[in-house]
């Protein structure tokens, strides 16, 4: 039987970050796939480990761009876990804040790609623009669009200012509308449902199986999420539904995050007309000898990190765990046995952030690789032989 | 089950495997066991249990090579973590991948990071580091000297 292989990288066309997939098909139909990542190494847990525990707050917050607020809020509670501290309530509800804030604007963003990817720009420029607002909201709440640099061990590092507190309400509120819409354009869309359903179906089984995360599992009727589950933060204090749904195809995945976003937009608005007063910080000098997990429901699942320290002021070793590490290999799960042209849109389907993922091995060298497109079109080439040459296809 | 009946459970079953129990707060437990008894525990937690499998930690602590499994108990809200210590010459444990497929890529990412054999794990490449990193550098062991001298490295403050 004759097979052919696909390479799709290792820069990724559609979601313009660096990762490898190769495809083994049989005409249509994908066989084998095999995910190569490592591309975007930077070495943060090696350079936390250089760093004071205050200093890390940023190095980790630059992970990705995207969960700026999951991986320092893993990373607090881990920190406060090795001591163990409770933070004021005011800084919980601060934190909250900020996380669904942060939950809003990903789904939002991956909701625009997943529209992008099936060549529904519509939706991609419609979402977007709202998208737009609610960074809006969280530059009057916490003075930036992204890296909110809010978060610190033991507390926040800066207060809400009351006076903003009323102009993101409305313009929080000024949203839900527009979402009410966008909600039902994308679930009742008939285009929508003819592509999506039925297609990259993750059953329950290899859910539990491959230890997914977040909506990916959620959508395959695995009704585990973090802040439920272990409430912290102000989650236990704010009324909020888990969505989960049964099917796990696509299109599930797609519900279960639009459905978040409202829940989101609830967390939200209860937790700034109910803002306690009070400290925002512990002001914590020393972290004794122990260690320290943490965990947090970042958009795409549950980011866990784990802090051990020897009693001087950096952390002995820090553990990031992504959730994309633990969602990306069911790819082998969905994707096998589905055409090439829904292999796009199940790869992206668990939302994959490979910032994330990768974060691991120290190396940048100056002035010895600079290629040039020539070049990078010859490596490519080669590198394409080689895998032809592995796999044994002529 | 309870969290008291479940940690007796535990405690009871395998009594002859636990090095160390540290029952840290009412959220963690701690549990050192011999290395030879892990796929032992780990597949009573994960699948009678049913506990989530969050991660594993490796850690170079000097004196053996540690690995801890973080374990997510969410109907009773407690991560059960089991604690293995491996000889630092030449650290080898069973792996878990047969088992559980979420253990696959970090044991990988273990395996090319500290060095550890993961016995009958099914595809042991490499997943993070560069096809040009030489054999048998370990860039998270504490005795880890440059190898690439023309690499820049950020030393901290």
């Amino acid at each position: 039987m004759a097979k052919s292989v696909i390479p799709i990288g290792p820069y990724h066309p559609l979601q313009e970050e660096p990762e490898f997939f190769t495809l083994t098909v049989d005409g249509e139909t994908v066989v084998d796939i095999d995910v190569n990542i490592g591309y975007n190494h930077r070495g943060i847990e090696k350079l936390s480990e250089l760093k004071t525990f205050d200093q890390s707050t940023f190095v980790i917050e630059r992970i990705c761009g995207i969960c700026s607020t999951s991986h320092p809020f893993a990373y607090t509670r881990a920190v406060e876990d090795i001591i163990p501290v409770e933070v004021p309530e005011r800084a919980k509800y601060i934190r909250t804040t900020i996380a669904e804030g942060e939950r809003v604007h990903s789904h939002l963003l991956w909701l625009g790609l997943a529209g992008h990817f099936l060549g529904y720009n519509t939706v991609y420029m419609w979402v977007w623009k709202l998208r737009e607002e609610i960074l809006d909201v969280m530059e009057i709440l916490s003075g930036n669009r992204n890296n909110y640099a809010i978060f610190k061990p033991g507390g926040v590092r800066r207060d809400f200012n009351p006076d903003d507190i009323p102009l993101a309400l409305r313009k929080i509120d000024s949203i839900v509308p527009t979402l009410n819409k966008l909600k039902k354009a994308i679930i009742d869309d008939p285009v929508l449902h003819a592509r999506l359903k039925g297609i990259g179906i993750l059953t329950r089984e290899d859910a539990l199986d491959y230890c997914a995360l977040g909506p990916t599992s959620r959508a395959s009727g695995v009704a585990k999420d973090v802040r439920k589950d272990a409430p912290y933060g102000a989650y236990d204090q704010v009324d909020w539904d888990m969505i989960v749904t049964q099917n796990g195809d696509v299109f599930e995945k797609v519900v279960v995050r639009v459905l978040e976003v409202f829940e989101s937009i609830k967390i939200m608005k209860q937790c700034l007309m109910n803002l306690p007063p009070g400290e925002i910080d512990l002001n914590i000098k020393n972290i004794p000898p122990g260690e320290g997990i943490g965990a947090h429901e970042a958009p795409r699942g549950e980011t866990f990190h784990y802090v051990r320290s020897d009693g001087t002021n950096r952390p002995a070793r820090h553990k990031v765990r992504a959730p994309t590490f633990m969602n990306l290999p069911t790819c082998k799960s969905t994707v096998i046995g589905e055409t090439i042209s829904d292999a796009t849109i199940i790869l992206a389907s668990v939302d994959p952030c490979y910032c994330c993922t990768e974060r691991m091995a120290v190396r940048t060298s100056e002035g010895k690789r600079i290629y040039g497109g020539q070049d990078l079109i010859r490596l490519s080439q080669e590198k394409t032989q080689r895998i032809r040459r592995k796999m044994g296809i002529k | 089950m309870t969290r008291e009946e479940i940690l007796k459970d535990l405690k009871q079953r395998f009594k002859e495997d636990i090095v160390n129990f540290f029952d840290k707060s009412p959220k963690r437990v701690y549990m050192e066991i011999k290395p030879e008894s892990l796929v032992k525990c780990a597949s009573y937690i994960f699948k009678e249990l049913k506990a989530r499998f969050n991660i594993a930690s490796g850690v170079d602590s000097r004196t053996a090579i540690e690995i801890l499994y973080h374990f997510s108990l969410e109907y009773i809200n407690l991560l059960v973590s089991l604690r293995v210590k491996l000889n630092r010459n030449n650290p080898q444990i069973d792996s878990l991948a047969p088992v559980f497929k979420g253990a696959n890529w970090i044991e990988r990412e273990i395996h090319e990071i500290l060095g550890v054999d993961f016995k009958g794990h099914p595809d042991l490449r490499r997943l993070l580091l560069p096809d040009e990193w030489p054999k048998g550098v370990y860039p998270l062991r504490c005795d880890y000297t440059e190898w690439d001298k023309n690499a820049i490295r950020d030393r901290g403050v």
